[in-house]
């Protein structure tokens, strides 16, 4: 996998005002037809940190990355998101914060009528000002990320479940955004696939510190983040040695009946002594 | 099963409907808007145009040139037992021209594209496309409705025209083959007997119609839930929308067209 080069200016922007949090949410509440989903959550996510989020079906996970992207209101409460307050802004000034965002959906979502490259250069497109010659090398960059260099003009309707994916998250880092929220990205694939995928989330985190939330039901995922690093040289994903385990940015938080029940790193994790937590991880 | 009262469901009732009415007008009004707001999609409106007006062209063609010939036929039924036969030509001309060619045009195409638009859109939306394409920046309704609208009415026009000559000419054949009419006749009757009034009826009606199947289809497309059940109810309720506000609005414009220009 060969790992496309980052533009100077995504480079610098990302490095500026590294302290501040990516995405913050402050006391969000949400329902759907009178029942409450999220019920007055809040927590932050750091410039440069992979956070997974679980929880049970239906506990609101997905809910919290459409409201990050505004695809969603809230009924009270803020979101900030690269420290812009989503809940007040219009459609249209949205539109152009979504542009530094980049989402992986549940079942990846691509554009069934327009072909791999397409799909991958849709946002290349829009912007209206790049190159088609740009715009080629982007996109086979992407792909190559992802390993799909000769699925460019194919439909995704040809493409089996975990290239799909794969085709997703070529989409979501081609314009190299500063945040990407990807929900269930292994979901329903098989565990070889599914380890493939959480490599190239791996490597989006430590090669190009992108700050990332990760929705997913699979515990052994968000483990193998939190006790591997992309080691850029052998270009792959290796174990942290024992004495580092946990020392990458990857945060934990687990919802249950609308509220954060827990919100830390893996070490706090292993040491809760919550009774549903504890049988969460077991 | 939760129980709710019957005031509670008629509340939710009128609020829902009144949220629809809200919902449609906003759209509409956008489509319009993004008109004057870059990026404009000129090529998604080119290959609309194609889809909707050349794909629709073959039922245009043959209902109009049917519809003409039907009312020829029932016209000189009656004609006939008052010797004015060579009203024919009149008769055609001034039904195809101001209602039967608008009409049967707008309820054709709305067959075909209301419910075209609202199964694509439909489909995008139960499969989170719609969703995507926001996450990506893009708003739907510039990339997506804009461009349906301004080729359906666009397209609806000329369909009409297209639709009008060939009722006439339907008209015209029936007049000529079955009743031995003079076609020269039955052309200059038809041709002098339209006014100002008749072609501006016949023009502004599928402006206004066209307006309506794409807002309506693509509607009914972007409210779609429910899985692929909810795309089938989106199509269906697209045509029977569109063909009844099609038919009222109908009414509408010749009854404020008569107005303005006065009874013949």
């Amino acid at each position: 996998m060969t790992a496309p080069p980052i533009p100077v200016e995504s480079a610098l922007k990302s490095s500026q005002d590294a302290s501040s949090p990516a995405i913050v949410f402050e006391q969000v509440s949400i329902a759907f037809e009178r029942k409450p989903v999220l019920d007055g959550i809040s927590f932050h996510l750091a410039k440069g940190e992979t956070k997974a989020i679980f929880g049970v079906a239906g506990s609101g996970k997905s809910t919290i990355l459409k409201l990050s992207l505004g695809l969603l209101k809230p009924d009270d409460g803020h979101i900030y998101v690269l420290g812009e307050d989503v809940t007040e802004l219009s459609e249209e000034a949205l539109f152009d914060l979504r542009r530094k965002i980049g989402m992986v959906f549940q079942e990846s979502a691509l554009f069934d009528s327009l072909t791999v490259r397409e799909n991958v250069a849709f946002r290349l497109f829009e912007e209206g000002n790049v190159s088609e010659d740009e715009i080629e090398r982007r996109v086979r960059e992407a792909l190559s990320f992802v390993e799909l260099e000769h699925t460019v003009d194919m439909f995704p309707s040809e493409l089996s479940g975990g290239m799909r994916r794969r085709v997703a998250i070529a989409r979501a880092i081609v314009t190299q955004p500063e945040i990407i929220l990807y929900d269930s990205p292994t979901g329903g694939l098989d565990p070889v696939t599914s380890n493939t995928i959480i490599e190239l989330v791996v490597k989006q985190r430590d090669v190009y510190k992108t700050s990332s939330l990760l929705v997913t039901h699979r515990l052994q995922d968000a483990f193998t983040m939190a006790n591997h690093y992309f080691d850029r040289k052998a270009n792959q994903m290796k174990p942290l040695p024992p004495g580092a385990r946990g020392e990458v940015p990857m945060g934990f938080l687990i919802l249950r009946d609308g509220k954060v029940i827990f919100d830390g790193d893996v070490h706090e994790l292993a040491q809760s002594k919550d009774e549903y937590i504890r049988e969460y991880i077991s | 099963m939760e129980l709710i009262s019957p005031t509670d469901f008629a509340i939710d009732f009128a609020r829902d409907r009144v949220q629809a009415v809200q919902d449609y007008a906003l759209l509409a009004a956008r489509s319009v808007t993004n008109l004057f707001r870059r990026p404009l999609y000129v090529a998604d409106m080119i290959q609309q145009a194609d889809l909707i007006g050349v794909g629709s062209l073959p039922i245009v063609v043959l209902t109009g040139f049917f519809i003409g010939g039907a009312l020829a036929l029932n016209s000189a039924n009656t004609l006939q037992r008052f010797g004015s036969l060579s009203l024919i030509g009149q008769l055609v001309a001034v039904g195809m021209v101001t209602e039967l060619g608008p009409i049967i045009t707008g309820l054709m195409v709305s067959g075909r594209n209301a419910s075209g638009m609202a199964s694509e859109l439909g489909s995008m939306v139960v499969t989170e496309q719609i969703d995507a394409m926001r996450a990506l920046g893009t708003d739907p309704t510039k990339k997506l409705v804009t461009p349906r609208v301004i080729s359906t009415v666009f397209m609806l026009f000329f369909l009409t025209i297209i639709s009008d000559a060939c009722g006439l000419a339907g008209g015209g054949a029936v007049s000529s083959l079955m009743f031995g009419m003079d076609w020269h006749q039955y052309w200059s009757t038809a041709w002098q007997i339209l006014v100002f009034r008749d072609v501006f009826t016949g023009l502004v009606k599928p402006v206004l119609f066209g307006f309506i199947i794409a807002t309506v289809g693509c509607y009914y497309g972007l409210s779609a839930r429910g899985g692929t059940q909810g795309v089938g109810r989106a199509t269906t309720q697209a045509v029977v929308a569109s063909s009844i506000l099609i038919i009222i609005l109908d009414f509408f414009i010749t009854r404020l067209v008569m107005t303005i220009f006065g009874y013949r």
